[in-house]
């Protein structure tokens, strides 16, 4: 079983304005992108599960043109309150990178 | 179809960001393509809310004046509008004016004569309750209906323009434009709106123009040229060594977008879901297929206020004896210094927030990080947040000793971990935050909106330069 870090050439995490984060996830080919864009560990439920937010808000876009999958899902603080600890949620990908595919 | 036919129009867009540092070089390349216009972004939510909560500029006053000195010469060369939108970065009241002072100055040195017009679009508390009262503000996901109480929060609120304001200061003879807060976006679709290219068009290649070279194939180079005609866009990099890939400025619809296909603008939605992009030559790519929904004109509020204090305290620890369990000794450590404060501060300490924030161990997640093997070294941040400055910073104070000097195991003697500092404490200043997830609607591009003009003549002494 593969983890995601093993089928993506590059991974990353950003602020959508201050209430969203988005996760970008480039598969390393078209071949990777096929097999695993639909895989139950990046589903909504298993995103929602990994940040702790609504399985309902999460937004999932696949985008075969450019082999990646798209993932927006609600902050659960605005960006920059009392105990923001990634102001541009920057770092919010890696739980990701150990995920294991089917 | 012949090329002569088709409306084409050309945006110089130097940089994403005014203040970034545009290039002399590549505005020279980019005049030499004969654009209508410059326009730029100077302004954004990204780095928080401390900007529109103070209305105080990312960029220092120094790196706002080059790009603006810069960009001001390479418009009266060539004889067209300059348009700059979200001014100041927050594109408040204030962070225009700031802007504009920043402009007024330049113009002096350069003994330049012209027009200029200022779209101011904070907003009033009370005239948005009573908007808010009458329905015209609705929420946007994930908030909820907005309150009076998330309104009083703000210290200032602003309505993001759309491109209608900037086409008419243009028409009516703006040679510039300083625009409070606006779309990425609008700024840079305005002229080609008001010249008659493409909506969909316009709208498309601002969005992929917005952030200036983050299009590209080398981020680093600030600016792109757009060329809007009816039915597509072509874009490429001011700089002849830069390119544009399909890929590159396909990619570019993911940055910062939580959907990568639809975008939400002030009167519609521009749909990207069957654009081509296609590559026309090395450096230059073509993009048709992007259609645009218009929809009732409504404009994003963005609202941010200020909240309570913080006062910091950083320590290094390498004693191998606190990381062979490092979540141990935090969790003893939290217990000593709120027992002390409770014993100190008495009724107080119920207002001190603590937050201990071990750098090197688990302070970016904040989750366990059980089962990894001890770090070398951590820093570990103590962060006191109180309802006032002098609170936090008391707190902190009470913390010192034992934060400084926490044993390793208890009835062992004293250490001493290595802090940088002295005094010891940092105070950080006031927490600010977002209040305001909302829309509201208008029945016109103009209802909240409000343009001052001013003429610039050239000072005595100073002739104005050719």
């Amino acid at each position: 079983m593969p983890s995601l870090k093993d089928v993506c050439r590059y991974v990353r995490s950003k602020n959508a304005g201050p209430f969203w984060v988005t996760v970008d996830l480039f598969f390393d080919g078209a071949e990777n992108y096929a097999k695993y864009h639909d895989d139950p560990a990046i589903s909504a439920d298993a995103i929602a599960a990994v940040y702790g937010v609504d399985a309902a808000l999460v937004r999932r876009f696949p985008v075969a043109s450019l082999s990646m999958v798209k993932i927006s899902y609600p902050r659960a603080t605005p960006q920059g309150g009392v105990h923001e600890r990634d102001m541009h949620s920057g770092q919010q990908f890696v739980p990701l990178l150990e995920l294991s595919l089917r | 179809m012949t090329a002569e036919e088709e409306p084409c129009v050309r945006v110089l867009v130097p940089a994403g960001v005014l203040g970034w540092g545009v290039s002399a070089d590549e505005i020279a390349a980019g005049l030499a393509l004969a654009p209508h216009a410059i326009a730029v972004d100077a302004g954004s939510t990204d780095s928080g809310p401390a900007y529109l909560a103070t209305g105080r500029s990312k960029y220092g006053r120094q790196s706002i004046k080059r790009d603006l000195s810069l960009l001001m010469d390479a418009r009266r060369r060539a004889g067209i509008p300059l348009l700059i939108g979200s001014c100041g970065t927050s594109g408040c009241d204030m962070a225009v004016d700031q802007t504009l002072e920043i402009a007024m100055e330049v113009a002096r040195e350069q003994g330049d004569v012209l027009r200029i017009a200022v779209i101011y679009s904070e907003q009033s508390l009370a005239d948005l309750k009573a908007r808010n009262a009458g329905g015209l503000v609705t929420p946007l996901p994930p908030a909820g209906p907005l309150s009076d109480e998330s309104l009083e929060a703000c210290n200032h609120i602003v309505a993001l323009l759309g491109p209608e304001p900037y086409m008419a200061a243009v028409a009516a003879g703006a040679d510039i434009v300083f625009g409070g807060r606006t779309t990425d976006t609008a700024v840079l679709a305005a002229i080609p709106l008001m010249r008659g290219a493409g909506v969909a068009a316009a709208w498309h290649g601002a969005k992929i123009a917005e952030c200036g070279g983050l299009c590209t194939i080398n981020p680093t180079s600030p600016g792109v040229m757009m060329s809007i005609e009816r039915e597509g866009f072509t874009i490429e990099p001011l700089a002849p060594q830069n390119r544009c890939t399909p890929e590159t400025v396909s990619a570019h619809m993911l940055y910062e977008n939580s959907d990568p296909f639809r975008l939400a603008e002030p009167g519609g939605v521009l749909d990207v879901t069957d654009a081509q992009y296609c590559a026309i030559d090395e450096r230059r790519v073509r993009v048709t297929g992007s259609r645009w929904e218009t929809r009732p004109y409504t404009m994003k509020l963005e609202g941010a206020g200020g909240g309570p204090f913080q006062t910091i305290m950083l320590v290094g620890i390498e004693d191998p004896a606190v990381l062979e369990d490092v979540d141990r000794f935090l969790a003893r450590m939290e217990r000593g210094l709120r027992d002390r404060l409770t014993r100190t501060l008495r009724n107080e300490a119920a207002m001190i927030d603590l937050s201990l924030r071990p750098y090197g161990w688990n302070a970016v997640s904040g989750r366990p990080a059980g089962g990894a093997a001890p770090p070398r070294e951590i820093g570990l941040m103590l962060v006191a947040t109180a309802p006032t400055q002098a609170m936090a910073t008391e707190a902190a104070r009470v913390c010192n000793p034992l934060f400084f000097h926490f044993p390793v195991r208890e009835g062992t003697e004293i250490p001493s971990y290595a802090f940088p500092f002295s005094p010891a404490e940092i105070e950080r200043g006031q927490v600010f935050e977002f209040h305001l997830n909302h829309v509201v609607h208008t029945t016109s591009p103009f209802e909240l909106v409000r343009t001052r003009w001013i003429d610039v003549s050239a000072a005595p002494g100073k002739a104005a330069s050719a």
